[in-house]
């Protein structure tokens, strides 16, 4: 047996209200969608939703991590390599990218099962993530939103166990992205709806409810893709379900969310689900992909997490477009950022543990914690007698701090503080709060983050962030 | 029990350019305007045969010490090149004294010098080559201490601008300084932000220049001038690297504090707001002068802000500081800092400092700290 032991999701904080695009003011309760700041992309994001997903399960019982998205900013590289590394798993992980289709998400879960089910695996985190582009204005721009989902798949009686699945492959040329595009590309949306979304979508849940034997009756709540606010329900009549049975697609909210979508809207179905219930699942792209989940006892032991519905409450709405632009590298600048040689190879591999992992070390002789491990303790000067502490979970507070309006940022002033955290100094950006709300002592929790494009690659970091109102433990 | 440096060594000659925006003087100009102006306050007509030894700083150099042979066409001599921060020029200071103290030499020069107004940008450099630490500008290094000081001791950017005022006047009165304009508290706290609490005026002007001395044997001084300067103390010290520090409580400077409390422990100094008469101290930042009033130990801490409302400091104050309009206005080419304010501190002590002279100035400080900051140079000159 094989099923879902954890689910976890990542919804950056920023948001573009969609009436600025147009020129228009932002209202309050308008339509929005979500977006990944400068310092944020699609690797970021899944470790963000990772580590909502993990908790405190041990991380050394993750045998792989299978890491899927559309929109990860390097051709050849691994992204699942480094987010293993900033999630500090261990060396023996098996790390795989998938992409290519928006329904890459959906692949994994079912490929997470399908190794944990052979006995290759013992637990699978699949993390699906896409930070997509439309072009600036264009109908896509508003539609697409920026998003991430994690699941744990594991053996033995989880939170969920998987009924059934169905894909089926289809092509036809509906959306596409060249390589070095920026912007995705589409074709007359009704073409794209009416002669591929619709009947692919229709093809792929028939023939799991013909292959399973479950009955569209027995479905609580359906996660569906949907291109936009509208498309998923015109399904809902030819399946047989029923309005109250679909999942709030979150269009104005968040927006397509491109491989992370349905996967998200999954977590979202998850986070209200009880045991006994039955879940639908279904993904568009080069065909569609649909999967049935029941849901089991203990979904109601799981630990509290932010999920969907955590993050959708915290929020920070952009004040400008030209914000989004500058942030997206869309407006026009003399320099290109980071145009440099930047990072050497050495030096991040040398330092991988503390710039990626964010593991620090505590001396076994006095316990001070440090931040970067050294090779003489502060505290009892003893040498060389270190355990790796890892710092990424700890929450810390506001030592000090100064804004910066040198350092490019889409949205200057970039803050920089020393936090003290489990006893130790680092000095470290603090993001996702406005200057004004800046104070001595303010607690904060780690998130890894892009610092700079210098070489013309994303050189990650981590960098402190408010703990929101009510969850410190 | 080591010897002490106090009283061993002279200062006998000191030049300086002037220190500015450059644009038409190269490094070779500004070294030679500033060693030939010390050779002749030395009275030094043959350098060749009279220079044993030269100590160049520059945090910027270009060739090596092969840059200032070649300017000055002094060859076959021993010449050393310290590159460390901004403490660079009072430690090429330090080491010529040591070494003619050590009676290797009898008389050597020390050059400190700098040109960062070649590199096509008004600000910082911004550094992409690493992740951590980053945004990593000194004006965010200084400013660490800014929020929690302010909060402790109830200090603000009005008290950081009262210390830009002065510096501006200052600088009105030396002839060689870059900046020649006076300021009001309100142009300090409006013009645009830097690094919080840092705005435009908070900042040092970042210039070019350089500057000289000649050092020689006490006992052999008055052959070059009848007025010469003692050393009293010169020493470094570096400290925990504040952002690391687990200890560390960001309401004064560490590096500072170790190399005042060794430098007075030299000179001899128990009370050095009774005892100094005049301060050139590194106010690369407002904050900074105003943590080093307190890490100097001219006042107790927290008790800087009421030291600047009531002038203390000013000219005409009961210790002056600054006198030459400091970094602020004076300029601060990195490795020629510490020597220029052994220029205005040796001008101070020989009653030569025009319009902006301390009356009957007898002991004098000079104060560089540098880093993030992590290090601290202190030289004390004096005329008994």
């Amino acid at each position: 047996m094989s099923g879902i032991r954890a689910f976890g999701a990542y919804i950056p904080l920023t948001r573009l209200p969609l009436a600025l695009i147009s020129g228009r003011p932002a209202k309050d309760g308008g339509p929005e969608k979500a977006i990944a700041s400068d310092d944020e992309d699609a690797i970021t994001m899944a470790v963000a939703a990772a580590i909502d997903c993990l908790g405190s399960i041990d991380r050394d019982e993750v045998d792989a991590v299978l890491f899927a998205s559309t929109s990860y900013p390097l051709r050849e590289k691994q992204g699942a390599a480094v987010i293993a590394k900033a999630l500090d798993l261990r060396r023996e992980v098996h790390s795989a990218d998938l992409s290519g289709s928006l329904r890459c998400g959906l692949t994994a879960l079912e490929w997470a099962h399908d190794a944990v089910a052979s006995g290759r695996a013992r637990n699978v985190l699949v993390l699906a993530s896409d930070c997509r582009m439309g072009a600036p204005r264009g109908a896509l721009e508003a539609n697409f939103g920026d998003a991430a989902a994690a699941f744990l798949v594991g053996a033995g009686d989880g939170i969920a166990t998987l009924r059934g699945s169905q894909a089926i492959s289809n092509e036809m040329q509906d959306l596409w992205r060249l390589e070095g595009e920026d912007f995705t590309h589409s074709w007359e949306d009704r073409f794209a709806i009416q002669e591929g979304y619709t009947p692919n979508m229709i093809e792929a849940l028939r023939a799991l409810f013909a292959r399973s034997g479950l009955e569209p009756g027995q479905v609580s709540r359906a996660a569906l893709f949907t291109p936009d606010a509208r498309a998923s329900a015109s399904l809902l009549r030819p399946l047989g379900l029923k309005p109250e049975q679909l999942q709030d697609p979150l269009f104005g909210r968040v927006g397509n969310a491109g491989a992370a979508f349905a996967p998200l809207l999954l977590v979202a179905a998850l986070e209200k689900a009880r045991a006994g219930e039955l879940l639908l699942v279904a993904g568009y792209g080069d065909g569609a992909h649909a999967m049935a989940f029941e849901v089991l006892p203990g979904i109601a032991q799981l630990p509290p997490r932010r999920g969907v519905a955590g993050h959708l409450d915290r929020r920070r709405p952009l004040r400008s477009y030209d914000a989004y632009l500058r942030g997206r590298r869309l407006d026009a600048r003399e320099w290109p950022a980071g145009g440099d040689v930047g990072l050497s190879a050495t030096i991040r591999f040398r330092e991988r543990d503390a710039d990626i992992s964010f593991v620090g070390a505590a001396c076994t002789a006095c316990g001070l914690v440090h931040f970067p491990r050294p090779r003489v303790c502060y505290g009892c000067r003893a040498k060389d007698q270190w355990r790796p502490h890892r710092l990424s979970g700890s929450v810390g507070r506001v030592l000090s701090y100064t804004f910066d309006y040198f350092f490019p940022a889409a949205e200057p002033p970039t803050i920089m503080t020393i936090t003290e955290v489990d006893g130790c100094r680092v000095n470290i950006q603090l993001v996702d709060v406005r200057a004004e709300d800046v104070r001595l002592d303010l607690p904060v929790e780690y998130v890894f983050r892009k610092i700079h494009d210098a070489g013309g690659k994303a050189n990650y970091f981590w960098k402190a962030r408010p703990v929101a109102q009510g969850e410190i433990a | 029990m080591s010897e002490s440096i106090r009283d061993k060594v002279a200062v006998v000659g000191v030049g300086c350019c002037k220190f500015g925006e450059n644009w038409d003087r190269s490094r070779e100009d500004m070294i030679v305007d500033a060693v030939y102006e010390a050779y002749e306050d030395a009275g030094i007509e043959d350098a060749p045969r009279q220079i044993d030894a030269v100590f160049c700083g520059a945090v910027y150099p270009r060739d090596g010490s092969s840059e200032v042979a070649e300017a000055l066409k002094l060859f076959g001599k021993p010449i050393s090149m310290v590159s460390d921060y901004c403490h660079t020029g009072t430690d090429a200071f330090r080491f010529g004294a040591f070494s003619v103290a050590a009676g290797v030499y009898d008389t050597v020069l020390v050059v400190g010098f700098d040109k960062p107004k070649d590199r096509g940008v008004s600000g910082p450099s911004i550094n992409f080559d690493r992740v951590r630490g980053l945004p990593s500008t000194p004006a965010g290094w200084f400013s660490l201490c800014a929020a929690r000081y302010f909060e402790t001791y109830g200090a603000g950017r009005e008290d950081l601008a009262r210390i830009a005022v002065k510096n501006h006047h200052n600088g009105t009165l030396a002839p060689k300084s870059m900046l020649k304009r006076e300021i009001t508290v309100e142009d300090a706290l409006n013009a645009r932000m830097i690094s919080w609490p840092f705005g435009l005026y908070d900042c040092a002007a970042q210039s070019d220049g350089a500057a000289a001395a000649i050092l020689t044997r006490a006992s052999g001084a008055r052959s070059f001038r009848d007025d010469p300067v003692l050393v009293k103390a010169v020493t470094i010290a570096v400290s925990e690297h504040p952002q690391r520090d687990p200890n560390f409580d960001f309401l004064g400077w560490k590096p500072t504090q170790y190399a005042a409390k060794a430098a007075y422990a030299m000179a001899g100094i128990s009370d050095p707001f009774r005892e100094l008469d005049v301060c050139q101290v590194h106010d690369c930042f407002t904050l900074t002068e105003l943590l080093t009033y307190e890490d100097l130990g001219l006042c107790p801490r927290g008790s800087a802000r009421e030291h600047i409302a009531s002038g203390t400091f000013q000219i005409g104050g009961e210790l002056p500081v600054n006198t030459d309009g400091g970094l602020k206005t004076f300029g601060h080419p990195t490795g020629a800092t510490g020597v220029r304010m052994i220029y205005e501190n040796t001008l101070q002590l020989q009653g030569r400092a025009g319009p902006r002279q301390v009356p009957n100035a007898r002991l004098a400080l000079s104060h560089n700290i540098g880093g993030p900051p992590t290090t601290c140079g202190i030289a004390i000159l004096g005329r008994d």
